[in-house]
């Protein structure tokens, strides 16, 4: 980077730091400065060792790093326009994109690239795979009606896993290469990764596993930096600021349970662990404050013996911790099921916070699946579908409704509800026109000792279309639990006392 | 904040750590030199055995500075971590001379001898620099980290019977924490955040060559693959690089010269420290059953 006037810089980071307070990621002014100071001490030449020092200055929280990398990337880009490095490929014409002459030329050019990118996988080469995923960006994502950038497009076009058999071809290659040359496994392309071929290492089926393990890893990783020049290229068009607005991608804590898909369902169910373990540690620290009151005189006059019989150092009665009952009344239809099926997940992963827990699932009438989620150690990712294949959630139609799946639990397992009871209801309140049966829910709330409503839809969409979401409202009170940060937010504030 | 003249540029924190036998990543090195050129604290986060600790106490012996260690634990308060008044021992004074009058022993029973001095003192106290390290501040509870703030804000603690003491020379903080619990906000904002992952495969291998030397390379090198591809399931507890050399060093001590299925399988049990775990890697593996293993 070439030297910048020192306000330039300087608003640079500003708005850098701007673009992160919109992704939750808040560094305040004190931090603005260390962050210049940083810049300052380190200076412009190396750009890595920047992105370490911003990160240490502005990064409070490990989840936090990927937005910062994504953002890193957008206001310090590592060039503009086309990388220099991207035009050793064969294909000429780098700087200008080229329409498109016939079919087969643009097979052929993506026939080559794959080839280039099987190379790279196979001999782990990290420079040869940013320079690849410079020049895919560039000429395979490059959309044709409008000036901009698709990975999407790129990656399509590309299919960089049919990449990953031909890599795995040359660097078993490579080896026996290596070994008929003098095994002495230093040698040949393939060292990097590729070592400890047939004389001392590893045996030749766990060798096969590892490599596929490391080549689908150095894949997923190919994929992130196309993304990213992408979203690096779109920058110069659009303007930096609307990009990084709207095309980073959120942590996982961040994103709405309703908008999930399937690859974020997996990667929610990996938070629930670390999450479940500070909730546990929080939840356990209030209660035992809440311990404090009355001296216990004997542990008292023991301790004072050490001080000649002064009792200089009171010790309180420790009560035993009241833990509350759970009972969790979940909506498992549709995209709410994302939302219940990890809230389940996370509550058994907290269950030794409560004394019973028990869980019960409806679409249009209730039955109860304690078994499906206690059972298993690590919550198995079909207790949706099996609930909904096998137990008796679906009454009459497969549509939710929430007024007869009420009524079905209060005629069957009212009993679960006691005065130490706290109920979770998880749902969205959308019950297709049916009829709301608030009493039920009012019959519920009477026998607990209190009924908690999280509802997964903003609160601006309560009460639109089929939502019953105010009529229940009015009898419990209704918590907006959009995404795992409020999520984790409801159960430190509200669960714990 | 004054700077702490500890470290001239990155490159050359990064071969000072090496020179004291710590194999640092570009993230770790630039954090270290920022924490010294800015004066602010370093907090470390990240997984149980990544280095933590021992990156403060690479710091301390390259930089020829006194490591001072406050380890925390759930309950630690101002008189374990800052200083003490030993009690018992005034109180014999006291009932040894009761003839004299409370003027004259005043200033006895307030003297030094009587002090319990406690790491955090014992830093602001020390004639020579110091690297001050607060381990595992997650542990302690949120009384102690505002303790902690007041003492970084200014380096100075006031004892009514003795006065204020401030420290003769800015120590090098390290707080280290393993993200069981959130800290506070105005601590994260005192410091540097470094957040220490497990250790990139090249750098594990330079790391397990120099604590085993005696391991053929290649057999360190697949010890390393076999342990990074560990690290890719969903175990409840991955393997750090504390396990890593603890297999090389078994595997050196056994004797051992190829990684077939039957030596992981044996070997499990020393990087992995659930049985749920062993059992999971076990299968995803494909590795034999303990049965065969052993009659092997």
């Amino acid at each position: 980077m070439s030297a910048a006037t020192p306000s330039a810089l300087g608003d640079r980071l500003v708005e850098f730091t701007r673009a992160l307070r919109v992704h939750g990621v808040r560094p305040g002014s004190s931090e603005i400065v260390d962050a210049a100071r940083v810049t300052q001490a380190l200076g412009l030449e190396r750009r890595e060792t920047l992105r370490a020092g911003l990160a240490a200055a502005l990064v409070r929280r490990s989840g936090q790093r990927e937005v910062f990398d994504q953002l890193f990337d957008l206001y310090f880009p590592a060039a503009m326009g086309d990388r220099s490095g991207a035009g050793d490929s064969d294909s000429e014409a780098v700087d200008e994109i080229e329409p498109v002459a016939s079919e087969s030329s643009e097979r052929d050019r993506v026939a080559a690239i794959r080839e280039e990118l099987a190379q790279a996988l196979a001999d782990a080469d990290a420079a040869a795979l940013e320079r690849l995923a410079a020049v895919v960006a560039a000429q395979l994502g490059a959309l044709r009606r409008q000036p901009g950038f698709s990975a999407a497009q790129a990656l399509d076009r590309l299919g960089p896993q049919t990449a990953i058999a031909r890599a795995h071809e040359l660097r078993s290659g490579a080896t026996i290469l290596g070994d008929g040359e003098g095994g002495s496994g230093a040698s040949g392309a393939g060292t990097a990764a590729g070592s400890g071929g047939g004389a001392s290492g590893l045996g030749g089926a766990m060798q096969e596993q590892l490599t596929r393990e490391e080549l689908r890893a150095g894949v997923a990783e190919f994929r992130r930096r196309v993304e990213s020049e992408a979203r690096r290229r779109n920058a110069e068009v659009r303007g930096t600021e609307r990009i990084a607005r709207h095309a980073v991608v959120d942590p996982v804590e961040r994103r709405d349970f309703l908008l999930t898909g399937q690859r974020d369902l997996v990667e929610l169910r990996a938070a629930v662990d670390p999450l479940a373990k500070r909730l546990a540690a929080a939840l356990s620290l209030q209660r035992r404050r809440h311990a404090r009151g009355h001296i216990d005189l004997r542990r008292t006059l023991r301790r004072s013996l050490s001080t000649g019989g002064v009792p200089i150092d009171p010790a309180f009665r420790v009560r035993p911790p009241r833990r509350p009952d759970l009972v969790l009344l979940c909506d498992v239809s549709g995209s709410v099921a994302g939302f219940s099926a990890f809230t389940m997940a996370l509550m058994q992963a907290l269950s030794t916070q409560f004394r019973r827990l028990r869980v019960f699932a409806f679409v249009s009438t209730t039955d109860e699946i304690t078994d499906l989620v206690t059972g298993a150690d690590d919550l198995p990712d079909g207790v949706v579908t099996t609930a909904l294949r096998t137990r008796a959630v679906l009454g009459w139609g497969a549509s939710s409704s929430y007024g007869q799946a009420l009524d079905s639990f209060t005629a069957q397992f009212l009993d679960a509800v006691g005065p130490r009871t706290t109920v979770l209801v998880l749902g969205d309140a959308r019950s297709n026109y049916g009829l709301p049966r608030v009493s039920a829910l009012r019959d519920i709330r009477d026998q607990a000792r209190r009924v908690i409503w999280l509802n997964p839809e903003p609160a601006t969409s309560w009460d639109t279309g089929d939502s019953l979401a105010g009529q229940y409202a009015a009898v419990v009170d209704m918590h907006e639990c959009r995404n795992v940060e409020q999520l984790r937010t409801f159960v430190t504030r509200v669960l714990a006392g | 904040m004054h700077p702490i003249a500890a470290f001239d540029s990155v490159a050359s924190t990064q071969a000072a750590l090496a020179g004291a036998g710590y194999l640092a990543s570009e993230e770790i090195a630039t954090a270290t030199f920022l924490a010294g050129t800015l004066g602010k604290p370093l907090l470390v986060e990240g997984p149980a055995g990544v280095g933590k600790t021992e990156l403060a106490k690479a710091v301390a012996r390259s930089t020829d500075r006194r490591l001072v260690r406050l380890q925390c634990y759930e309950g630690v308060d101002e008189a374990r971590a800052l200083y003490e008044w030993n009690h018992a021992k005034q109180l014999l004074r006291i009932t040894a001379e009761r003839e004299t009058g409370w003027d004259a022993v005043r200033s006895d029973i307030f003297a030094e001898e009587f002090l319990l001095e406690r790491p955090l003192l014992a830093a602001i106290r020390s004639e020579r620099p110091v690297v001050l390290l607060v381990d595992e501040l997650d542990k302690a509870d949120e009384e102690m980290e505002g303790l902690l703030l007041e003492i970084l804000s200014d380096f100075q603690v006031s004892i009514p019977e003795l006065g204020t003491m401030t420290a003769r020379s800015q120590p090098f903080v390290v707080l280290t924490s393993n993200a069981t619990r959130e800290l506070s906000e105005a601590l994260r904002r005192r410091c540097l955040f470094l957040h220490v992952d497990y250790p990139e495969a090249d750098l594990e291998k330079q790391i397990v060559r120099l604590q085993v030397p005696d391991l053929s390379q290649t057999l360190a090198d697949s010890v390393v693959r076999v342990v990074t591809a560990l690290r890719r399931m969903r175990l409840r507890k991955a393997p750090s690089v504390a396990e890593t050399t603890d297999w090389a060093r078994t595997l050196l001590a056994l004797g051992a010269d190829e990684l077939d299925p039957a030596t992981i399988r044996a070997g499990l049990g020393v990087v992995l420290k659930h049985q749920s775990d062993i059992e999971r890697a076990a299968a995803e593996l494909d590795l034999p059953t303990r049965s065969a293993a052993t009659g092997h």
